[in-house]
């Protein structure tokens, strides 16, 4: 796995990386509540994994961050944003705020190096010359720096997602949000990607990752927070919950998840 | 004697192309040989349509195609992206519109510019400004059905990424979603076109000057002014398939392109 030894940051050093405050977070689909009071900090540098049952909510917290979708009730603060102020700068705040999709979402009409570099320059207004190294160097951190040329269909499932990765860190972000990043992909390829999230947290970046990766949780979270029914169910250090979990709904959901014939450790 | 369904397949296939033979036969003993050669196929006289039907007729009509596509085009595309808004006023306009300029017939709207317009403001349009607005008008209202299916045929996941980057809702549209959008529907785009080409002769209900003559008024003119009967109508015909027989296989080859790759 040659390939995905990171490199050392080239910008600007280590991470600048936020915190993120959740505080009795409220969410409904009509008159289904996804999230039934949600509060949760992440401190800057940490590593946060969410886990639990699907429809538990876990997405739908981790897409409220980013105001993908719009909580009904309760405040999140995201570095100096007020996520929840009517009057947020949304764009701007979203600049310091990567996200990782469950199915990539690269633009299929830009190649890969483009991709990296489409934001930076109609967003952030980067030159073309300055996006570019940014993105190469970035590319280059995934482990993808010979494939820049390449078009998201000539890519597998794990380098579209480390395409994806090297995408959001071309902004800069000062916190990156995961969801179910290798959910969607070939199991020989999920290690590739772990192990360049595991170099990010690594470097300092504020995580929060949704994950079915015991291993990965278990290894690279500071923290693990287990989600159920739109509840946190159970949180602590990530040897704790996953490795002797008090609430019965935990154990519930664990026992069935590192189930011996389902087992994935890519170490 | 029974027959198998082989047999009784190639008995069928025999009779058919002996109906057929018998239908041909038939055709051509009752055909009037000497009037059809005088007035639909007497290439001999045609000689004085060239080279204006390429100066005049040819490029009038590529000219009117021109100025539709693109009126309709950008109407189009506001009128799908009105559409698709959020805000109900935009999308009840935009319905409005498409519902009416696909529900009449392209005929009246080119007569309402042509003649509506000055009996209306006392100003007479230019010919070319006449084409311009009916045909892009009516083009606009095809397109636009067509553009919506193009643009909400991108994955919503592409917008979020584009959200998730910072990029302003309207960046996200520019920058993402409509090149993707217009990579799917080239092919039907291109159809669209083959029709505004067409439809670009309905500018003949005006009364139009030698110049501004595009190919059925041409080749009308000719039925008039050569002797020939039909016979430059038939030309005209086959200048209008020089243009969309291209076009057709166009749009067949972005299909098989965009089958093949999402690029």
């Amino acid at each position: 796995m040659n390939d995905v030894e990171i490199h050392s940051r080239t910008q600007s050093g280590r991470v600048h990386a936020a915190g993120v405050a959740i505080k009795d977070l409220r969410k409904s689909y009509g008159s289904n509540e996804v999230l039934k009071g949600i509060s949760l900090d992440v401190a800057p540098g940490e590593v946060v994994c969410l886990i639990g049952p699907s429809g538990s909510g876990k997405s739908t917290l981790l897409r409220c961050v980013n105001l993908l979708e719009q909580p009904n009730e309760g405040s999140i603060h995201v570095g100096g944003f007020d996520a929840t102020d009517a009057d947020v700068d949304i764009d701007k705040m979203r600049r310091k705020v990567g996200m990782v999709f469950q199915q990539f979402n690269l633009f299929p009409h830009l190649n890969a190096l483009r991709n990296c570099t489409i934001a930076q320059t109609k967003v952030l207004k980067r030159p073309q010359a300055e996006a570019d190294k940014i993105a190469r160097a970035n590319l280059e951190r995934v482990g993808l720096g010979h494939l820049a040329d390449r078009f998201p269909d000539q890519l597998s499932g794990g380098q579209q997602q480390r395409v994806a990765i090297a995408r959001a860190l071309s902004m800069d972000p000062e916190l990156m949000l995961f969801d179910e990043p290798t959910s969607a992909l070939d199991p020989e390829t999920v290690g590739d990607v772990l192990s360049v999230m595991r170099n990010l947290a690594k470097e300092g970046m504020t995580m929060l990752v949704v994950t079915h990766e015991m291993g990965f949780a278990r290894e690279v979270a500071d923290r693990v927070v287990f989600m159920d029914g739109g509840v946190v169910v159970e949180e602590g250090v990530a040897e704790q919950v996953i490795g002797s979990p008090t609430q019965g709904r935990t154990k519930e959901f664990l026992r069935r998840v590192l189930d011996p014939t389902h087992i994935e450790i890519a170490e | 004697m029974a027959m198998t369904a082989r047999q009784r397949a190639r008995v069928s296939l025999y009779v058919q192309a002996g109906i057929f033979v018998v239908a041909v036969a038939a055709l051509i003993l009752a055909t009037d040989w000497k009037t059809l050669t005088t007035n639909v196929f007497n290439f001999g006289k045609i000689g004085p349509m060239f080279p204006d039907i390429f100066f005049s007729g040819l490029k009038n009509t590529l000219i009117y195609t021109f100025l539709g596509f693109i009126v309709g085009l950008s109407g189009g595309l506001l009128l799908a992206l009105m559409k698709l808004s959020s805000f109900p006023l935009y999308r009840w306009i935009a319905t409005g519109y498409i519902e009416f300029f696909r529900g009449i017939p392209a005929l009246l709207v080119f007569i309402a510019f042509g003649y509506g317009v000055p009996l209306a403001f006392g100003v007479q349009w230019n010919v070319a400004v006449v084409v311009m607005v009916s045909l892009g008008m009516v083009a606009a209202a095809y397109i636009a059905e067509t553009l919506r299916a193009g643009l909400q045929a991108v994955p919503k996941g592409q917008t979020e990424a584009a959200r998730s980057l910072g990029m302003p809702q309207w960046r996200a549209m520019v920058t993402i979603v409509i090149p993707q959008a217009f990579r799917i529907v080239l092919p039907p785009l291109t159809n669209e076109v083959i029709l505004l080409t067409k439809d670009s002769s309905l500018i003949y209900v005006l009364g139009l000057t030698a110049a501004q003559y595009e190919l059925t008024k041409f080749g009308r003119d000719g039925i008039s002014s050569l002797g020939a009967g039909l016979t430059p109508l038939l030309v005209a015909g086959a200048f209008y398939l020089v243009v969309t027989i291209p076009l057709s296989l166009l749009a067949r080859k972005f299909e098989s392109r965009s089958a093949r790759t999402k690029r």
